[in-house]
C-alpha cells in the first residue's frame, strides 16, 4: 500500500487552475520528485498537502488518513515536515533554537516547565535532555557545528537551507517535503545537498517528496519522477523514462517552431 | 522631598509598567494594540470586588477567580472578535478593540453603576510601613511595587523559559514556519490575549484602592501604560518596564517642579515626541521585514 496518495487534486485561484486533476502515489522509503517549469504548480501541491491551501477537489491521503481540511499544525503532527523554496526560518533565533522549535511537537508541557523551573532530576529536565540530544544529533548529521549558536539571519544562504532542513528533521517525520532544496545554492553546495537527501532516506529512513526544476539534481537521486506542466501531469516514471519523454523536453525547452 | 517624589514615581511606574506589559504581550504576538486592555482590567477588578463583598470570599480565592475570569475574557476577545476579522488591517483591529472597550464600559456601567466604590485589599493605603523623616511608604505602596516586580519576573520567565513562550516567539517571528512545526498559532494568540488580560487585571486591582473603583478608573492607567510601552519600545519587555518607571519619574518631577495641572499631559507629549524621533522606542529593536 502506498504511504502517501493524491487523487484527482484540483486547486484554482479565481480563473487560474494551478493544479489540474493531479494524481500520484509514493511508497514508503522512496525519493519521489516532482519536476516542472516555473509556475507549473509544484509549490501549490505542497501547500495543499500541508494545509496552507484548501484544494477544491480531490483527496490527499497519508497512511490512510485524509489530509484535506487539516490545519498545518495538525498535518505536522501526523508526521509530515517540509521546507520552503524561499526559506521560512525564525530569523531572530539561533540555529539551535530553530531546531528545538522543530521538537515542539514532541515536547510535553508540564508544571515545572510552565513555572520555568528545571530541577536537575525532574521529568522536565530529563525530557529537555532528550530533545537537546536529538537536536545535537541533527547538528552532527548535517555538520552544522559552526552555525550552532549563531543567529540564523547571519548565516550564509546555503547554511540557512541546511538549518531549515534540520528543523524539518527535528520533527522526526515519516515524510519530508523539500521545496527546491538546491535553489540558490552554488555547485558545491548543491552536490552536498544531494548527499544529505540520500542520507535522509538511507540513514534516517524518511520518505522524501521533492520539488525541483534542476534536472541534474533530480536525475541522480530520484527513484521516480512526476513531470507536470500548467498543473497537469505530463508523465510519471523512472528518471530515464521521464527525462527523455518528448512532452517533458517540450515543456522545458519550448516547442521547436 | 525628592526622595518621596522618587518613591511615588516608582509606585506609579510599577502600574504603568504592568499596563504597558499587558499591551506589549499582545502587541508582540500580533501587532494589535489592544485598547480594550484597560476596561478588561476594570471589569476583572469588579469581579474581585463582587467576590470580596457579595460572596464574602477572602482575598486569595477572590484573586484566583479574578485571574481565571480575566484569562477567559482575553481568550474570548481573541476568539469572538479578533479571529473573525476578514482580511484585517491594523486599523480594523484598533476599531475592534475600541468597540470591545466600549462594550465592557457600557456593561460595567449597567451592571455596577457609575458609583465610586471602595475595594478593600489586605494591604491598606493608610497603614505606614516605613516612616523616615518626611518619607512615608504605605503598605499599599510596598505591595504594589512588590507584586509588580513579581509579575515582571513571572512574565519574563514565561516568555523566555517555557515551551509556551517559545511557541509565542515562534508565532511572532514567522507564522507559517510556526504552523508547519506543529504550533497552532491561533491558539497561541488566544493564550497571549488571556495572559495579557491577567496582567491587566492585576494592574486594575492595584489601581482601584488608589483612585476608587469605577467604570472609568482604567482610562488614565491605560494611556499611561501605552505611553510607557511606546517610550520603551512596544516589543521589548525590558524596554516597557524601564519606560514605565521613566514615565512615572518624569511625570512626578514635572508635576512637582513645573505644573501640577499639566502633569497628565506629559505622557502624551512623550508619545508624540517618541513617535516622531524614535518610533521603535528607546529600547525597541527595529527589524526590517524582508519581502
Amino acid at each position: 500500500m502506498a504511504l502517501f496518495e493524491i487523487n484527482n487534486l484540483t486547486k484554482r485561484f479565481g480563473g487560474l487552475i494551478a493544479v489540474d486533476n493531479l494524481s500520484f502515489s509514493i511508497k514508503k522509503g522512496e525519493i519521489f520528485s516532482i519536476i516542472g517549469p516555473n509556475g507549473a504548480g509544484k509549490s501549490t501541491v505542497f501547500n495543499c498537502i500541508n494545509g496552507l491551501y484548501k484544494p477544491e477537489e480531490g483527496s490527499i491521503q497519508f497512511k490512510g488518513e485524509n489530509l484535506i481540511g487539516q490545519r498545518p499544525d495538525q498535518v505536522a503532527k501526523m508526521g509530515i515536515a517540509r521546507t520552503f523554496q524561499n526559506l521560512e526560518l525564525f530569523a531572530h533565533m539561533t540555529t539551535i533554537d530553530n531546531l528545538l522549535l522543530g521538537r515542539h511537537l514532541h515536547m510535553k508541557a508540564n508544571l515545572g516547565q510552565i513555572l520555568g523551573l528545571n530541577f536537575r532530576r525532574s521529568k522536565a529536565a530529563k525530557e529537555e535532555i532528550t530533545h537537546r540530544r536529538k537536536v545535537e544529533e541533527i547538528i552532527d548529521f548535517l555538520e552544522l557545528e559552526s552555525a550552532r549558536d549563531q543567529y540564523v539571519s547571519n548565516l550564509p544562504y546555503g547554511k540557512q537551507k541546511l538549518v531549515e532542513l534540520g528543523r524539518a528533521l527535528a520533527l522526526e517525520p515519516e515524510l519530508i517535503l523539500l521545496d527546491e532544496p538546491a535553489a540558490g545554492l552554488n555547485q558545491e553546495e548543491r552536490e552536498e545537498m544531494v548527499f544529505w537527501i540520500q542520507d535522509i532516506r538511507d540513514q534516517l529512513g524518511v520518505t522524501v517528496l521533492l520539488i525541483e526544476h534542476n534536472m541534474q539534481l533530480v536525475k541522480g537521486i530520484s527513484d521516480r519522477i512526476l513531470a507536470i506542466s500548467f498543473g497537469k501531469k505530463l508523465t510519471e516514471g523512472t528518471p530515464a523514462e521521464v527525462l527523455n519523454h518528448e512532452e517533458v523536453i517540450k515543456a522545458y525547452l519550448g516547442e521547436v517552431v | 522631598m525628592i526622595l518621596q517624589l522618587i518613591i511615588s514615581s516608582i509606585v506609579a511606574g510599577s502600574i504603568y509598567a504592568l499596563m504597558g506589559l499587558a499591551m506589549s504581550i499582545t502587541y508582540k504576538a500580533s501587532e494589535i494594540p489592544n485598547f480594550a486592555q484597560g476596561e478588561m482590567g476594570m471589569v476583572s477588578t469588579y469581579i474581585t470586588f463582587v467576590a470580596l463583598s457579595s460572596f464574602g470570599m477572602s482575598f486569595l480565592p477572590a484573586l484566583f477567580f479574578t485571574l481565571l475570569f480575566a484569562f477567559l475574557l482575553g481568550v474570548f476577545l481573541e476568539f469572538a472578535f479578533i479571529r473573525r476579522a476578514k482580511n484585517p488591517t491594523p486599523l480594523s483591529f484598533i476599531i475592534i478593540t475600541i468597540g470591545f472597550q466600549l462594550m465592557l464600559y457600557g456593561f460595567a456601567g449597567w451592571k455596577w453603576g457609575a458609583d465610586q466604590r471602595r475595594l478593600d485589599l489586605p494591604f491598606s493605603e493608610t497603614k505606614t510601613i516605613i516612616q523616615a523623616g518626611d518619607v512615608t511608604i504605605s503598605e499599599l505602596n510596598l505591595a504594589t511595587v512588590a507584586i509588580a516586580i513579581l509579575m515582571m519576573g513571572g512574565i519574563y520567565l514565561l516568555l523566555n523559559k517555557t515551551k509556551l513562550g517559545l511557541a509565542m516567539k515562534a508565532s511572532q517571528q514567522n507564522e507559517k514556519a510556526a504552523q508547519i512545526n506543529g504550533i497552532s498559532t491561533k491558539r497561541i494568540l488566544a493564550i497571549s490575549f488571556g495572559i495579557s488580560s491577567m496582567v491587566g487585571a492585576i494592574a486594575g486591582i492595584l489601581v482601584a484602592p488608589i483612585i476608587t473603583l469605577d467604570p472609568s478608573m482604567m482610562w488614565d492607567p491605560l494611556l499611561k501604560g501605552f505611553a510607557a510601552a511606546v517610550l520603551g519600545g512596544m516589543k521589548s519587555l525590558v524596554g516597557v518596564v524601564i519606560g514605565g518607571f521613566m514615565l512615572g519619574l518624569i511625570e512626578n518631577i514635572f508635576g512637582f517642579y513645573i505644573s501640577i495641572e499639566f502633569k497628565s499631559v506629559v505622557a502624551f507629549v512623550i508619545i508624540v515626541v517618541i513617535l516622531y524621533f524614535k518610533p521603535e522606542g528607546l529600547f525597541g529593536k527595529h527589524y526590517v521585514r524582508k519581502v
